[in-house]
């Protein structure tokens, strides 16, 4: 069953039209990239998919259901997870209260207007545990907003990932993350077994293309080629786009 | 492992708090118990106004509604219908109306964000100060509806029309109702207000139902102004309808941020300044709205954050 | 016939007087989302002190002029000294501040003109009526009329035609990019919260004659320019005019045929508006 159709997807934003007429799928387990320059719809495409703005026209399929009329946080439910481009973490909160955040949506506990959230053991080490595989757990009190840049964006994914949700929708993880850290993260993400679907948007193309399985390349919001990532290198059209580009 | 709020200095400085509110009709005369009597009341709105405005990040001009409508709720049946008072139906009633007020308001208003919701519970409190205003028959209107009798206690030995008494029946409210909302805020739901406050979408990304949260938090917020407003009734006697009015709204704001917007405690040490300065300078000078203005003018340059938060800093030293 | 008339009239000439005050508000809520509770106080303090002028110098004229100028010089020192440093972009504190300054300008009038109720004497030359046809109109309120539409006229000159209503309309949102391009934009923005405070001001000296200057108008008067910014939309020109004339017709009808409705008809308005379509009227966004 493939994991997410989308078919005829349009977007327009009052006489800008940012995504026109896309149609794809993506088959559970796989790995997809979109690339494409600047402004080419990306983000915006993210946003349709994860339910933030509504489409102008043209239907989302989750797992072969039509999503197209569901809020955000039921898509969530239903499976998607997302990274921001731009971090959109809890500032004035605490790296560990971040977390927490994060494991409690899926679990019974957030339904408890009198008990507080680190009273529910398992919760607690588990945020540990998390923040310890990403070397943040000596952070875990230190509000958001006093991290460094990178420090943020790990925590970007962090939130996203401790979610287990199966259709993910990664934009710019790499982005604010070291070298090594970078290097960290895509063998992360190979890793991770074929229950995941992922969607990845990155500028990094060395990231991109050890991870991804299959290439889909937007351009002023039309797919302009599609296919595995040597027809996409090859592929004269996405060439010329990239003439020039800065890697 | 973390546990910030419940830790022991705050739990210590709590109870003597508490206590020093208890103890305190031994070393002040009853002149000073009745106002604090007004001050915890008014502690209470600003807190409730706290849950929704500092805690879930929602901008409200118009908590009063809730306040006022509690407060007409018990002055109606206690004048018109009971021709004295009936505690346990006033109390259910008016904690009942403001909650109905918030469940009916709440549907309509949650979409809206930032300045179009304050001006959206603006219009909603005003629209009830213009009904009481207007319906003399049924509200008195601009009169207001004196003769509200305090509840008769006499089983416990409580004559509620004796200061100090009043002042215990109060302080009761107080710290129950204290005690409740801190719990709440310190909660799970409280987390995910503040989770909400902080990015709704994140929240929403992250699989909450956003809507739900602020509307629940809309009404318990509202329960407990409602809880001001019976208390305020009995307090003052009689209800007018400045109880709805926009300067009650923006005097709650103005104790929530002058305290601290987002503290809980905070919004009550506001609620005690404001209360106290414009009774107590009131006496030595006719002119203490310019004090009071220019408290305002100057928390906002030198404290913006609260004053509570100012404190905390103070004693971390 | 003639009642229905003269209810037009009268809620024509309320609805002026908000519109220049709502003309003003609607600029500092909608382009520079600054929330303003002072605006009402601007209102009166401009109203008791054209009452002063008029008095010692018998000449309405000079009331205006003073009314209108100490109320500018005051809002641009508000806005410069306090408002501009401390809180662009927060509206919470903008609250506490506007309201302290309405408790101080409130209690300063108390001080100075004392709690009862003042009017100012109308220019000689507007006393009287006019008949038109069966009607009578008083000259004062034709000539309030008629002021209020070349305000309108100039404003929206302003706005559309200058340069510096292009900056207005395009730069106030983003301060960076009109930096950016060589344009002071703190400069703007106190000019324009500048010609807001003294709009305000002159409406106070023009409603002296009929409206009054009282306790607690500064607050009536506040919460009515607020309903029409919201109705006509939060930085139109456009919607501060309609939404002022809509109001002052709801208030005019109001008060002589529906007077317990009329206050609540009016914050109805202004809710359904909000509910409906929050951008109002005619409001961006």
């Amino acid at each position: 069953m493939k994991a997410l159709v989308v078919e005829n997807l349009s977007k327009n934003f009052d006489g800008l039209q940012a995504l026109d007429n896309i149609s794809f799928s993506v088959e559970k387990g796989e790995r997809l990239a979109i690339i494409g320059p600047n402004g080419a719809g990306k983000t915006t495409l993210f946003q349709l998919i994860n339910g933030i703005i509504p489409p102008s026209s043209g239907k989302i399929f989750l797992f072969g259901k039509d999503i197209t009329k569901l809020s955000t946080y039921q898509r969530a439910s239903l499976g998607i997870g997302r990274t921001f481009q731009i971090t959109n973490l809890f500032s004035n909160l605490t790296v560990f209260d971040n977390v927490l955040l994060a494991l409690e949506a899926f679990n019974f506990t957030r339904f408890n207007i009198f008990y507080p959230a680190y009273s529910y053991k398992k919760l607690v080490s588990k945020a540990e545990e998390i923040l310890n595989e990403w070397n943040l757990l000596e952070k875990k009190d230190d509000l958001v907003k006093n991290l460094s840049y990178g420090e943020q964006r790990k925590l970007e994914i962090i939130l996203t990932l401790s979610q287990n949700r199966s259709l993910l929708l990664l934009d710019e993880p790499t982005c604010g993350l070291s070298f090594d850290e970078s290097k960290n993260f895509v063998s992360m993400i190979r890793s991770f077994s074929r229950e995941y679907t992922i969607l990845l948007i990155d500028h990094d193309l060395d990231v991109t293309f050890e991870i991804a399985e299959k290439v889909m390349v937007l351009h002023f919001g039309r797919i302009i080629a599609y296919g595995n990532p040597e027809e996409v290198r090859n592929n004269p059209k996405v060439q010329q786009i990239y003439t020039g580009e800065e890697r | 492992m973390r546990e910030p709020k419940y830790n022991l200095k705050f739990i210590i400085g709590i109870a003597i708090l508490l206590s020093l509110l208890v103890l305190l009709p031994l070393f002040l005369p009853s002149y000073y118990i009745g106002l604090f009597s007004l001050m915890l009341i008014f502690a209470i709105f600003s807190m409730s106004l706290d849950i929704l405005q500092g805690y879930t990040g929602l901008p409200s001009l118009g908590h009063a509604a809730f306040l006022g409508i509690a407060a007409y709720i018990v002055g109606l049946l206690n004048v018109k219908v009971f021709k004295g008072c009936n505690f346990g139906i006033e109390l259910v009633a008016g904690i009942l109306s403001a909650a109905i007020v918030a469940c009916i308001l709440g549907l309509i208003v949650l979409r809206s964000k930032d300045v179009y919701l304050l001006m959206i519970l603006l219009a909603s409190s005003m629209m009830l100060w213009g009904i009481a205003f207007k319906w003399r028959s049924l509200t008195g209107g601009d009169d207001g509806l004196p003769g509200i009798a305090r509840p008769d206690l006499s089983f416990i030995h409580w004559n509620l029309g004796n200061t100090i008494h009043f002042y215990y029946f109060v302080l009761l409210f107080f710290i129950v109702s204290g005690i409740l909302m801190y719990l709440i805020v310190n909660s799970s739901f409280g987390h995910i207000l503040m989770g909400i406050r902080e990015s709704e979408i994140r929240m929403q990304s992250l699989g909450y139902n956003t809507w739900l949260q602020k509307y629940i938090a809309f009404i318990i917020s509202g329960i407990f102004a409602g809880i001001s407003g019976i208390l305020l009734a009995y307090y003052n006697g009689f209800v007018s309808p400045s109880e709805f009015h926009l300067v009650t709204s923006a005097e709650g704001l103005i104790m929530v941020i002058l305290g601290g917007v987002g503290t809980l405690i905070g919004p009550a040490i506001g609620a005690v300044i404001i209360i106290l300065i414009k009774n107590f300078i009131s006496a030595y000078t006719e002119h203490w709205m310019i004090i009071l203005g220019l408290i305002y003018i100057f928390t906002v340059i030198f404290a913006p954050e609260g004053i509570y938060r100012i404190f905390k800093k103070l004693l971390e030293r | 016939m003639i009642f229905f008339i003269n209810q037009i009239i009268n809620g024509f000439v309320f609805g002026m007087l908000l519109f220049l005050l709502a003309a003003g508000l609607t600029l500092m809520l909608g382009i520079m989302r600054i929330i303003n509770l002072a605006h009402g106080s601007y209102y009166l303090l401009g109203g008791y002190i054209g009452f002063s002028i008029a008095k010692y110098t018998n000449s309405f004229f000079f009331a205006c002029l003073g009314g209108l100028l100490s109320i500018g010089i005051l809002g641009i020192f508000s806005y410069k000294i306090i408002l501009e440093k401390h809180f662009t972009r927060e509206p919470l504190a903008q609250v506490l501040v506007t309201f302290g300054m309405l408790l101080i300008i409130s209690d300063l009038c108390r001080w100075i003109w004392g709690g009862t109720p003042l009017a100012i004497p109308k220019p000689e030359i507007l006393q009287g009526n006019i008949n038109l046809g069966k009607i009578v109109v008083p000259v004062y309120r034709l000539a309030v009329i008629i002021l209020g539409g070349m305000i309108l006229i100039f404003l929206w000159w302003f706005q559309e035609r200058t340069k510096y209503g292009a900056i207005v309309r395009a730069g106030v949102d983003d301060d960076e990019m009109t930096e950016g391009i060589g344009i002071n934009i703190s400069f703007v923005k106190t000019i324009i919260f500048g010609i807001g405070a003294l709009l305000a001001g002159f409406a106070g000296v023009v409603g002296g004659p009929f409206v009054g200057l009282s306790i607690g108008l500064d607050i009536e008067i506040l919460l009515l320019a607020i309903v029409v910014v919201v109705i006509g939309g939060m930085g139109s020109l456009k919607g501060a005019f309609c939404g002022a004339l809509l109001i002052g017709l709801i208030d005019s009808f109001g008060k002589s045929l529906l007077p317990e409705l009329s206050i609540f008809t009016i914050f109805a308005t202004m809710f359904i508006v909000l509910a409906i379509k929050p951008s109002g009227l005619f409001g961006i966004k």
